[in-house]
């Protein structure tokens, strides 16, 4: 029996590195996010900070739709829904845990513990929302592409309604601390969370933004990506080759919501209120937009085509009337002369390459 | 039990909207095995459609006593099957045709991309193509006459607007108790019967009152009013005073005759009439298309087998853009039924309109999407699944619609009728 020190020893100083090299993808999210968080206010003011966040989590929401949408073919329009679990369940970890650990909300002395208590609830968010994910992806086994569809924008009206119900806010902290599961469903009906400090600044964001991404292309190289690729293809081809349908869809939509509420906890955290209409399928579409503008299948391409659909409604603010004509003309275009989106499967650094990889038929996938 | 019953009534109304809207879905799903997103924004298109157009009709002819002539309602109707029609030919022929070969995923992302387009479209405010009356005002001495507020514009705009009511909604089985000579009492306000009357407990009563009256140049002449009556249950003998709204003067009912008017426990309205019957016989027009024409039996072979189908001379593109006018068609009449029961339109991109959609789709999948008949059941289905569910606990009205629709899909993916009958459209 060799011991475990012999079992290291034996490994060549190649292979030894790799548990280092494993980190490095993560050592550079945080780096980015620092260059992000300490340069951009030396660039823009203020409002184009809130921009850039807003940016940052669209980001995060449409590179996990892009798993279940992109990735695996699997059409769901119920993606605010999942949003809207995160943020609603953040929003309400940090407000009713400050209220009990301080007894105030947004106190300047109880910053690091409530950016601690944002990270909590964005686990909790997350989770949660991983969770509807799950009972989402169920049903997705017995039903092909338009009635998915269906069945997950009637999820997020769902959500929705049940948001409407939540009972009213809860703002005296003596009262959160004699019944506090009672009062963190307080999340206010239809008028919508308020009061929830805006912990998220640009570090955070924009470090999940680098998680995010770094998770979706990995996960997009791995067998699990393969996997994914396949069901998408054809899923009778998927099955014959052995890919386990059920376990690699239902992956897919636990893998997408988790960030799904990801997105939804920070977006609550910038000093936006969470509300009902937010679970709605115009956020939705939203999001669908920036995943086929991108190029289903394409991290980068989401990347880029959530920072177009940020910053278009800044730029074009006099035509903000026909923004979403323009948006819709664009999504019919687009089917019509580049069915793959801008960038299809590929990311932005393997176009140089050229199409020689993958011959591509005139109708994209069959 | 009343409202068991009214509901019932509400049902079968609703339903047949749903229907006429499912029948759209369940057409083209028949021929090119799609979800046509666009479809509820074609239904909400020609609600606007016959909103702007009735809105523009009745201001031209501005006929004061507000009596709207019955051709109105014919004009209204026509046009917004016109425009739907051809609506529904153009994203048809420049959206989806181009894409037939395409696969799934980017027919639904353009049909996405359609309904997307119809609403903001819808949404954008367009120069106003009837204005109400011109306002004149008095600024330093001068008068200013300004174009009056616009009543109706095309595109149709981002604020709810109400439909100009085109029929009244009659209650048709209304009973008549008694009828006599009506005299006013001491009090404004006040009548006096002729005869005995009885109150029962828990019932409506209302008087028509036919009088006279006298115009500002001297002659006369003759209006029924409706008159509520404000009266404890029981019997009251003649001569007794008995309140009523509006409030009218002894002068005022002198010589008038009346008419006791009992509502009913259920009341039924001409419009609900209207609404199933244009329905039923819309449904059963379509059942003899399908099943009784050569048209008919293209579609059916359309949905077998397309390459079959023209294999075997039917002109397949043809056939594919009738059943498009087709499903658009229906849902323009149900477009032009609805809005005379529920007058508030909202603005195009407004959530209740896509649940509607939703819910006739929820409607054509239940029964069995593809099958005529089932998306017919489906929508009665669905309407009584929710108004009966809205009885019991309100809110929650639109999750029961999707909790059947997941259940639906878990355990008869092909709907309720998808297996029953083997002729499918």
């Amino acid at each position: 029996m060799k011991t475990l020190a012999q079992h290291i020893s034996e490994i060549s100083p190649a292979r030894a590195f790799r548990p280092v090299a494993v980190f490095v993808p993560w050592v550079v999210c945080v780096l980015l996010a620092l260059a992000v968080h300490f340069v951009s206010p030396l660039l823009v003011n203020e409002y184009w900070e809130s921009v850039l966040q807003r940016m940052g989590v669209f980001i995060v929401a449409a590179v996990s739709l892009n798993i279940v949408n992109g990735f695996t073919g699997q059409f769901s329009m119920g993606h605010a829904g999942f949003m809207a679990i995160g943020g609603y369940i953040g929003a309400g970890v940090t407000y009713y845990g400050s209220l009990i650990l301080h007894g105030s909300v947004g106190d300047p002395n109880f910053a690091v513990q409530g950016t601690l208590l944002m990270l909590a609830g964005l686990v909790a968010g997350a989770c949660t929302a991983a969770g509807a994910g799950y009972l989402v992806g169920l049903p997705s086994l017995r039903l092909r592409g338009d009635y998915l569809a269906i069945v997950t924008l009637g999820f997020g009206e769902i959500i929705r309604v049940l948001l409407e119900l939540t009972p009213k806010q809860v703002s005296d902290a003596a009262a959160v601390k004699a019944s506090p599961i009672v009062s963190f469903f307080g999340f206010n009906g239809a008028t919508g969370f308020a009061g929830t400090p805006a912990y998220a600044n640009l570090f955070w964001i924009w470090l999940f933004v680098a998680i995010t991404c770094v998770i979706a292309y990995r996960m997009k190289t791995s067998s699990s990506g393969r996997a994914f690729l396949s069901i998408r293809e054809d899923e009778i081809a998927a099955r014959a080759m052995g890919v386990d349908l059920t376990k690699y869809k239902v992956r897919a939509f636990v893998l997408a919501a988790f960030f799904g509420g990801v997105a939804g906890a920070l977006y609550s955290h910038t000093g936006v209120n969470p509300s009902p209409t937010d679970a709605g399928f115009q956020r939705s579409f939203d999001i669908i937009i920036m995943v086929v503008l991108g190029g289903l299948g394409s991290v980068s391409g989401s990347v880029l085509a959530a920072m177009i659909l940020v910053l278009m409604p800044e730029l074009l603010r006099d035509l903000q009337q026909y923004r979403l004509v323009l948006y819709a003309l664009l999504l019919i275009v687009m089917m019509l002369v580049r069915p793959k989106g801008l960038f299809g499967v590929k990311e932005i650094w393997d176009l140089s390459r050229g199409d020689r990889k993958q011959p591509v038929g005139k109708g994209g996938t069959p | 039990m009343d409202e068991f019953f009214q509901i019932l009534i509400a049902t079968v109304a609703v339903g047949s909207l749903y229907a006429l809207i499912a029948l759209g879905y369940t057409l083209v799903y028949g021929v090119l095995k799609f979800i046509n997103f666009a479809h509820s924004d074609v239904f909400v298109l020609g609600a606007w459609t016959s909103f702007t157009v009735s809105v523009v009709v009745l201001n031209k002819i501005a006929d004061p006593s507000g009596v709207t002539p019955w051709w109105v309602v014919v004009v209204a109707f026509l046009s917004a099957v016109t425009v739907c029609g051809v609506v529904g030919y153009c994203i048809e022929r420049f959206a989806y045709r181009p894409l037939r070969k395409a696969p799934r995923l980017n027919v639904l992302i353009t049909a996405i991309g359609v309904s997307l387009l119809l609403q903001n479209v819808g949404q954008i405010t367009g120069p106003a193509v009837a204005r109400g009356p011109e306002k004149t005002s008095i600024k330093d001495g001068q008068t200013v006459t300004q174009a009056g507020d616009p009543l109706a514009t095309v595109p149709f705009g981002a604020s709810p607007k109400s439909m100009p009511k085109l029929i009244e909604n009659v209650v048709l089985n209304e009973s008549v108790m008694q009828s006599g000579n009506l005299a006013g009492g001491a009090m404004r306000g006040t009548v006096v019967f002729d005869k005995p009357v009885t109150f029962s407990e828990g019932r409506q009563y209302r008087l028509d009152v036919t009088r006279t009256v006298a115009n500002a140049d001297g002659t006369t002449r003759v209006v029924v009013e409706k008159l509520n009556l404000d009266a404890e249950p029981g019997t009251f003998e003649p001569g007794t005073e008995i309140r009523t709204t509006p409030r009218r003067t002894a002068a005022e009912l002198q010589g008038s005759t009346y008419e006791l008017i009992r509502s009913p426990r259920v009341p039924i309205g001409l419009i609900e009439v209207i609404i199933v019957v244009v329905s039923l016989s819309l449904m059963v027009g379509l059942q003899l298309l399908i099943f009784r024409t050569k048209l008919g039996s293209a579609m059916r072979a359309l949905s077998h087998n397309i390459e079959t189908a023209a294999l075997m001379g039917v002109n397949t593109n043809f056939v594919i853009s009738f059943t498009f006018v087709l499903g658009a068609v229906l849902a323009a009449s149900a477009a032009f039924l609805y809005p005379m029961k529920y007058p508030g339109l909202n603005q195009t991109a407004h959530g209740i309109w896509v649940l509607l959609g939703l819910k006739a789709f929820v409607a054509a999948v239940v029964g069995g999407i593809g099958n005529v008949r089932g998306a017919v059941l489906g929508g009665f289905l669905i309407a009584a699944i929710e108004l009966f569910g809205g009885w019991a606990y309100a809110p929650l009205k639109d999750v029961y619609v999707f909790a059947l629709l997941i259940a639906v899909l878990l355990y008869r993916p092909n709907g309720l009728l998808g297996r029953a009958v083997t002729e499918k459209v």
